[in-house]
C-alpha cells in the first residue's frame, strides 16, 4: 500500500475517491497511482551526460534544492570527478530544477529540512519503497552492483516505469 | 536487387567502412602526436601500461586505479561504479576510441583527478593512448 500511503501523504486527506481524483490530475513526472511512473529525462544534453555513467535518473525523484546542491559539486560526484564545462552544467541544472519533485510532493516534503539529500536512494521515499521488499544483499549481487542501477530490477525504468518487479 | 547491384552496394559499404577506420586512425594519430609534441619526449606504451594498471593512493578512495572501472581486460567492457557498462578501451575492440579530442580531454580531466588526484601530464596522456592504441 506504499503508493496509497504516498497519495494520502500528499493530500493529507483520507478519502480514497479524492485521492484518485487528485492522482488523475497530477502532472507527468510525479509518482502517480497509475503505477510508480516517473517521466524519463527528455533533454538530450541531460540524457547524454548523465547517462554516460549511470541511468539518467528522472528529475522528479529529487527536489530542486537537491539537484542544485548536487550540480554545484560535480568534481566530487559520489566519489568521482564528473566535471562539466559551465555551459553544459547550467543547461543540465536548469532542466533538473524545472522538472524536480514538486514542493508539495511526498518526496520533496520528506527531505525538506536539513542538508539537501543528494542520493535518491537516501530519500525516505526510496528507502520506504524498498524496505522489506528488497534484501540489502540484492544490491551486492554482481548483476546489480549498485542501488543506482534501477534497471537491474525495474525492467521498465528507462521508460519511466518503476512498479514492483 | 540484382546480384550485381548487391555486389556493388557491398563493395561501396566496404570502402566506406575502410575509409571510416582510416579517418579514425588519422584522428587518433593527431591526438597522440599533439601530446607527444607537448611532452617534448618520446612516448612509451610500457609507461602507459604501468600507469593504467597500477594502484594509486593520491586520488579518490573509491577509484584507486583505472582498472577499478575499466577492468584489466581492455578488450572487453568495463563497468562504472553505478553499474553501467563502459565500452572497451582497446582500439582493436573499439575502433572509434580516442578519435574525438574533446571527448578524450574531458575524460582524462575527470578520471586523472579521480584516480590520481591531479591532472595527467601530456606525457602521461600520450603514454596511455600509445599503449591503449596498441591493444
Amino acid at each position: 500500500m506504499a503508493r496509497l500511503d504516498r497519495i494520502l501523504g500528499v493530500l493529507g486527506a483520507s478519502s480514497l475517491v479524492a485521492a484518485l481524483a487528485f492522482a488523475a490530475a497530477l502532472p507527468a513526472g510525479t509518482a502517480s497511482a497509475e503505477g510508480d511512473y516517473f517521466r524519463p529525462v527528455t533533454d538530450e544534453t541531460v540524457k547524454a551526460e548523465c547517462a554516460a555513467c549511470h541511468m539518467a535518473f528522472p528529475a522528479g525523484m529529487l527536489p530542486a534544492r537537491s539537484w542544485e546542491a548536487l550540480m554545484a559539486d560535480l568534481p566530487d560526484h559520489f566519489g568521482e570527478d564528473a566535471s562539466l564545462d559551465d555551459v553544459t552544467r547550467a543547461t543540465i541544472t536548469a532542466y533538473l530544477v524545472a522538472n524536480a519533485a514538486p514542493e508539495k510532493s511526498y518526496i520533496a516534503r520528506s527531505v525538506a529540512t536539513g542538508d539537501p539529500v543528494l542520493r535518491i536512494s537516501e530519500t525516505p521515499w526510496w528507502i520506504k519503497e524498498h524496505r522489506g521488499e528488497v534484501s540489502p544483499k540484492a544490491f551486492e549481487n554482481p548483476k546489480v552492483g549498485s542501488k543506482a542501477n534501477c534497471v537491474a530490477c525495474h525492467r521498465g525504468a528507462e521508460k519511466g516505469y518503476y512498479e514492483d518487479d | 536487387m540484382k546480384p550485381t547491384t548487391i555486389g556493388a552496394a557491398t563493395g561501396i559499404a566496404f570502402i566506406l567502412a575502410l575509409a571510416g577506420i582510416a579517418s579514425a586512425a588519422g584522428g587518433r594519430d593527431t591526438i597522440i602526436a599533439s601530446y607527444a609534441a607537448a611532452a617534448g619526449e618520446p612516448l612509451s606504451a610500457e609507461r602507459g601500461k604501468a600507469l593504467f594498471m597500477g594502484t594509486h593512493s593520491s586520488g579518490k578512495p573509491d577509484t584507486p586505479s583505472c582498472i577499478t572501472c575499466h577492468t584489466d581486460n581492455l578488450k572487453g567492457p568495463g563497468k562504472t561504479r553505478a553499474g553501467k557498462e563502459i565500452e572497451p578501451m582497446a582500439v582493436s575492440a573499439n575502433p572509434q576510441r580516442y578519435t574525438d579530442p574533446a571527448f578524450v580531454e574531458k575524460w582524462f580531466g575527470r578520471n586523472c583527478n579521480s584516480v590520481l588526484g591531479r591532472e595527467c601530464t601530456p606525457l602521461e596522456k600520450g603514454d596511455l593512448l600509445t599503449w591503449l592504441s596498441s591493444l
